[in-house]
């Protein structure tokens, strides 16, 4: 039995876990609030070690150690730029340990109870949902982290027996499950393991790799059950807590998201398996387009009077923020209104453009959100598109077959003149072409982001 | 009030807390909630931590071992991550020119 004062200092934890959240949630209290996660999820694990009465705590502190270690290295490597597969990464190890550790549990119930059937139901119930989810969690995170990091296509992969597949692991685990209720064993709780590791890759193959930043964060809120449910096996309440926390708190988070994008969640997650709805071609096209050197656009950007930045993941990709603040400050010089227009889901994460212009020390007030700024887009000279697609893309408006179909986007094709600063006439993540481009009114400057940016600053600079 | 019932308490009361402490944030934060809330569901680092300090068995053992570290590496590397991220959200306030 854990100690009174074990349980109280649990219970502190938890409370940091809460108050790391609400702090989480506003931008002013963000990093503290980070800080009293932190602080709340040291004291558990330190109590653990006073509290229980434990083998092994060499070997353990080790393995602390080198967690740690791995840890931080990844989290200070780390391009900015990355941070949604690192996110996947982070949230699939935790998924692992999750399993593994109600595997143990499973283990050591059943040799203790010696094949008699003398655990409570819903114990064994926990056991299977804990390895199940963790597991699913695990090997759709490695999917989702493969797609972003471009191991593997971003686009959705369907095969035509894949429902049935689903449905069958999804069969199978409940089947697993009443088994082990009836009779507990352990190769019952490897083979959950395993199919849950299928079905988890089945669940993350059919999505798109726009949609895949939404499924980290359902992914994340599966590791928050699957910890809650471990909580409840191993009768320690400060897991419970913190994993429902992240449970609930993830799955609001995934719904925010996907609204942000304008889906629902069951679309994301199973719309290309109805069909028709992931078209794009996913090549170059060859309509005709118009485009310039830096010297035009910087005549362009010099003469207009409200200029507005629509930042883009190729941008990021780049590196070319930097180059870009000096851009908007000269022409802030030379009297000309700039904003940035941020779309929610601009970069690979809602979210993600923030943190990489942050980086750049970009003024948080020239970032300007997407309601914000959506009105003023009829009374601006220029917009300047730089390494952003899908979310520029009137498709989302006007093509009801489209996968972005639905989701809001900037109105950039109300603005009187269009610059997109393009590699390629590539399309954008969602694989589908951008009408825009074909526009009268819109001007390309192929080139690499970095490289087109340095000399439209010149150029500008000679005005 | 039985056991159960005690758990089933925590776990409901534990959803609405969840739900109701995130229900504002504005989507410029969503990347670093995301990656707290991960940071967060590291504690299953305590799970593996008891279950690891009770076994006798040797495989057992080393499956232990491998369950802290990757529970270690989700809770250090989340808590981590998160800060670099949001020290640049608070860098940029102090750096703020006057308007």
């Amino acid at each position: 039995m854990t100690p009174t004062w074990a349980q109280l200092a649990y219970l502190v934890a938890a409370v940091c876990f809460i108050l790391a959240l609400k702090g989480l949630s506003s931008p002013r209290t963000a990093r503290n609030g980070n800080l009293i996660g932190a602080v709340g999820a040291v004291l558990a694990c330190g109590t653990v070690f006073f509290a229980e009465d434990l083998r092994h705590v060499w070997a353990m502190l080790a393995a602390i150690a080198v967690g740690s270690v791995l840890g931080v290295i990844g989290a200070q490597r780390v391009q900015m730029t990355q941070m949604p597969q690192l996110v996947a990464l982070f949230n699939g190890v935790g998924g692992a340990a999750a399993a593994l550790v109600a595997l143990l549990e499973l283990d050591a119930v059943t040799a203790v109870a010696g094949g008699i059937s003398d655990i409570p139901a819903f114990d064994l119930v926990a056991i299977g949902f804990t390895i199940v989810v963790g597991a699913v969690s695990f090997s759709g995170s490695l999917i989702t982290f493969a797609k972003l990091q471009e191991l593997m296509t971003t686009r959705p992969i369907v095969f035509p027996g894949l429902p049935v597949a689903f449905g069958a692991s999804l069969v199978a685990v409940v089947g697993l499950c009443v088994l082990l209720v009836l009779e507990p064993a352990l190769w019952i709780g490897v083979v959950l393991a395993v199919v849950g590791l299928v079905l988890g890759v089945l669940l993350v193959l059919p999505v798109g790799g726009a949609d895949v930043p939404i499924v980290i964060s359902l992914l994340n809120a599966f590791t928050g059950l699957s910890v809650a449910a471990g909580g409840y096996v191993l009768g320690n309440t400060v897991l419970l807590v913190a994993g429902t926390l992240v449970g609930a708190s993830g799955t609001l988070l995934t719904k925010l998201m996907a609204a942000a994008m304008g889906r629902s969640l069951l679309n994301t997650l199973f719309g290309a398996l109805k069909g028709g709805s992931t078209l794009g071609a996913g090549e170059a096209s060859d309509r005709p387009v118009r485009s310039a050197g830096p010297d035009d656009v910087a005549i362009l950007l010099g003469y207009a009077q409200r200029v507005i930045i629509v930042p883009g993941y190729g941008l990021a990709v780049a590196q070319a923020q930097h180059t870009l603040n000096e851009l908007v400050e000269v022409l802030g010089a030379k009297g000309i209104a700039v904003d940035y227009a941020i779309h929610p889901v601009a970069g690979r994460m809602p979210g993600h453009m923030n943190v990489l212009l942050a980086e750049a020390q970009v003024p948080y007030e020239q970032l300007k959100e997407m309601d914000e700024i959506n009105g003023e887009f009829k009374q601006t000279d220029v917009v300047l598109v730089v390494g952003a697609n899908d979310v520029v893309n009137p498709a989302a408006k006007t093509t009801p077959g489209a996968p972005i179909y639905g989701m809001p986007i900037l109105n950039v094709d109300e603005a009187k003149q269009i610059v997109f600063m393009k590699r390629s006439m590539r399309p954008g993540f969602a694989g589908i072409d951008n009408e825009l481009l074909f526009d009268p009114k819109t001007t390309l400057l192929f080139g690499d982001a970095k490289d087109s940016m340095s000399k439209l600053l010149a150029a500008v600079k000679t005005l | 009030m039985s056991e159960p019932i005690v758990w089933l308490t925590i776990f409901i009361l534990s959803v609405f807390v969840g739900i109701e402490v995130i229900s504002k944030v504005s989507s410029t934060l969503h990347t670093p909630l995301m990656s707290g809330a991960n940071a967060i569901h590291g504690v299953i680092l305590l799970g593996a931590v008891i279950v690891t300090g009770l076994t006798t068995s040797t495989i057992a053992l080393v499956v232990g071992l491998i369950a802290i570290v990757l529970a270690t590496v989700n809770m250090v590397g989340g808590f981590v991550v998160t800060d670099r991220m949001l020290q640049m959200f608070t860098g940029r306030r102090r750096q703020e020119p006057p308007r």
